[in-house]
Order: structure tokens, then C-alpha cells, then sequence
């Protein structure tokens, strides 16, 4: 299968570069597959598992804030966070979607706290996604 | 003129302030290996959100619904300047050189009726604004001393910043850090957060690129990323800040061993002189003891 330049960009360093055959994001409006040559497209991202298949096992990443940036040098993601599934503890995430809650109660205004809800649903969905991962790949 | 003994307590305490300096020079050495390390592996993400933000800027900001990140209030009344220091001193002109570059934009702002509002960061900053600016701090953020910056920290600075603004408390915002040149020269440097500028592409995208499809729509996009460009924009502040701190430290050290390695050696020469000369007098006292019997 072709391949293509992937990369995935935190704040702090970088996460991930090297070529890859398919990248599935977790885009704001629908988890998307990304293959080599794909048109040139940007996507915000919704908190989720992103997954790099490659050379070996697929790896799963949970990512959240930021965007998809696809041309055609490559793929680029920028996420705030980005945590290999086997790091990520189950308390950290629990202590995310408690965080994300809070984040509604406090909210003053309604649109803002439609986004937060919105924000928690999908902190909540991931959360069951990789809950799910978890138990299929014992 | 100083006894012995005083000389030599003297040359003692040099020395030991000496050893202090020389360490402090090491570890600076060292922190500035990691701070550089970490500017420069936050760069490429710094990078990418600026191309991007850059491209959708362009050709979303001459239409109505451009969000206020990016257009501004449309006033220019209150000025919020936020400005970075570090926690700790001994560094030189560093946390000084930031301070003096803020006071005078703010002194110039008050001088045009403009109402200025400063957000420190860092407690040095705090201290040496706090008696001329009390009224116009609205507040102050510490950072941990020891840890270089992290992105959370950056995160919660912006969204104090973001909360202020939505609540429309100011029009402009300005930070102020200390941009890394090299290890002797730190460039204390304003740079304005909102209204958000993008520096222009560099070059007319190749004709290989093709129009971008955005999801969702370009106006969402850009009011998701302009806030967390903002975060962006204050930890590259922040981590620059860091190397700058660690090389200002690290030449101020450097040149406070130097200083004192000059001092020991005047107080030596100044020691066995005087220890010369009492040497002297003793042997003339009993040459001319033993010549008057």
C-alpha cells in the first residue's frame, strides 16, 4: 500500500513523524480516514482515538484539541494532548470527563454551556471507545 | 589598615560567594540545554497553527462574521499588557529589561488617555511594577520556579486572558518576553495577542496546493483554533522566556566568577604584602635590638 508523511504535533514535542499507509481521526464531524493522496482538507478535532496503521500493530493514540491539516506532502495533526492508549490511566480520564463536567455546571451563559455539554459527550463517548478497545485487545 | 586576620576572612568569603557563582553558572548551563530543547521542539506546532490560522485568516477576516479574536473590538481604549518574567532574580538585566520596556508602553499609553490594565506573570515582574502600577495590575500569576514551563500553565493563562476578554475588559492585548537570541543577547520583545496578526504567508501558496475543504465550515474552525492560538502564542512566550532567563543567568554568573576571581587576587597581593611587611618590621626590631646591646 502507497505511503505517506505523517505527523502528529503536541505542544510540547513531537509525538510521531514517519511514514504511514492510513491514519483514522477522530474529526469534529465524524471520525475520518486518511490514505496517501488525499485532497487537501482540514478538520478540527473532537477528543478521540486516533489510530497510525503503518509497518506492525496499529497505534492508538487519545488525542484532543486541535486540527487535522491533510496536502499533499502529508498529513499533519496538531493536538493539545496526545497519549499512547497504553499510558493513558483510566483515572486520568475519569478526572478529564469530572473535570469537563464542573466546566458545565459553571458555565454562565447558554451557548457556552451547550459547547461544554457538547465537549463532555464526546470526553464521555472516547471514553467508552477506549473502555471497549481495552477489553477487545485482552 | 586591615589586619591580617581581616584579609584573610576577606579572601575566605570571596572565595566561597565565588563557588556559588560558578555553580549557579553550571546549572544555568545546563537549564539552558533543556529550555532550548524545549523551544525548539514546540516550535513546529507553533509553526503549523500559524500557517494554518494565517491561511483561513486571510480569507475570512474582511467578512462580517470574523470573530473579535481576530478583528478586535474596533477600539483601541483599554490596553492590556501582559508581561512575562521569571521567578527568581540573579539574572542579569533580564527581568529588568522586560519591566522597563512595559512601564515605558504603559507610561505612554496613560500619557495618550488610554486605560492600562497589566497581567503579571512571574513574580519578579510582580515586585518591581507593584508600587508604580497597583492600581492598574489586575493580576498576577505565579509560576513553579523550577520547572521549566509547561502547556497547561500557558493554557490557564490564556483562558484568564480569553474569560477577560469575552467579558470585555479590554480592547488590545500585548505581551511582553524576553525573545532568545543567543546566550548574551536576550531582545525584550512586545508582542500583540488580540487583535490576533499573522504574518502574511511567506510565499504565494505553490500551484500545487489546491483550495483547501475545511470541516466544519472555515468561521468554526477559526473560532475553535483562535483561542488556543492565544495559548499557543504565550507558552512559545513562555519556553522562549525560559531559555532567555538561563542565558541571561548564565552570563551574569560567568561574569560575577570572573569578578571575583579578580578580587582574590588583589586581596592576595594586598595579604602578603601587609604579611611582607610585618615580616619586615619584625626582623628590623630585632636587628636593632641586638645592635643596641
Amino acid at each position: 500500500m502507497a505511503t505517506f508523511p505523517f505527523e502528529l504535533v503536541s505542544p510540547e514535542r513531537l509525538v510521531y513523524s514517519g511514514a504511514v499507509t492510513e491514519v483514522i481521526v477522530p474529526g469534529a464531524e465524524g471520525e475520518f480516514g486518511i490514505l496517501a493522496g488525499h485532497a487537501p482538507f482540514v478538520s478540527t478535532l473532537k477528543p478521540g482515538v486516533l489510530t497510525i496503521k503503518g509497518d506492525g500493530p496499529a497505534k492508538k493514540l487519545f488525542v484532543r484539541g486541535g486540527f487535522a491539516e491533510a496536502n499533499p506532502a502529508g498529513l499533519t495533526v496538531l493536538a493539545e494532548t496526545a497519549i499512547p492508549l497504553a499510558e493513558l490511566k483510566a483515572e486520568n480520564l475519569a478526572q478529564m470527563i469530572r473535570d469537563a463536567q464542573e466546566d458545565v455546571e459553571d458555565a454562565r451563559d447558554e451557548s457556552i454551556r451547550a459547547s461544554r455539554q457538547q465537549f463532555l459527550e464526546q470526553l464521555k463517548s472516547a471514553a467508552a471507545a477506549i473502555e471497549a478497545d481495552a477489553r477487545t485487545s485482552h | 589598615m586591615a589586619s591580617l586576620k581581616d584579609l584573610r576572612n576577606r579572601i575566605a568569603s570571596v572565595k566561597a560567594t565565588q563557588k556559588i557563582t560558578k555553580a549557579m553558572q553550571m546549572v544555568a548551563a545546563a537549564k539552558l540545554r533543556r529550555a532550548q530543547q524545549a523551544a525548539e521542539a514546540a516550535r513546529p506546532y507553533a509553526q503549523r497553527m500559524e500557517s494554518v490560522l494565517g491561511n483561513i485568516a486571510g480569507a475570512i477576516s474582511g467578512g462580517p462574521d470574523a470573530p473579535l479574536l481576530l478583528t478586535g473590538t474596533g477600539k483601541d481604549e483599554t490596553h492590556l499588557l501582559i508581561v512575562l518574567t521569571a521567578e527568581r532574580g540573579l539574572c542579569g538585566a533580564f527581568n529588568s529589561s522586560i519591566v522597563r520596556l512595559a512601564r515605558e508602553r504603559a507610561l505612554s499609553l496613560m500619557a495618550q488617555g488610554k486605560t492600562v490594565k497589566i497581567f503579571c506573570v512571574g513574580r519578579k515582574g510582580h515586585d518591581a511594577l507593584r508600587r508604580q502600577f497597583e492600581k492598574q495590575i489586575v493580576e498576577a500569576v505565579e509560576l513553579r520556579a523550577n520547572k521549566g514551563a509547561t502547556f497547561a500553565d500557558a493554557q490557564k493563562i490564556a483562558e484568564k486572558i480569553g474569560a477577560m476578554f469575552a467579558a470585555g475588559e479590554f480592547d488590545v492585548a500585548t505581551q511582553f518576553f524576553s525573545r532568545f537570541q543567543s546566550v548574551i543577547s536576550q531582545v525584550p520583545t512586545a508582542q500583540q495577542l488580540i487583535p490576533a496578526t499573522f504574518a502574511a504567508p511567506a510565499e504565494a501558496p505553490k500551484g500545487s496546493e489546491a483550495v483547501y475543504e475545511y470541516e466544519p465550515g472555515e468561521a468554526e474552525i477559526l473560532a475553535d483554533l483562535l483561542p488556543r492560538n492565544l495559548a499557543v502564542q504565550i507558552f512559545k512566550a513562555l519556553l522562549e522566556n525560559g531559555a532567555s532567563e538561563q542565558g541571561a543567568r548564565m552570563s551574569a554568573m560567568d561574569n560575577a566568577t570572573r569578578n571575583a576571581g579578580e578580587m582574590i587576587k588583589k586581596q592576595t597581593l594586598t595579604y602578603n604584602r601587609t604579611r611582607q611587611a610585618m615580616i619586615t618590621k619584625e626582623l628590623i626590631e630585632i636587628i636593632s635590638g641586638a645592635e643596641a646591646l
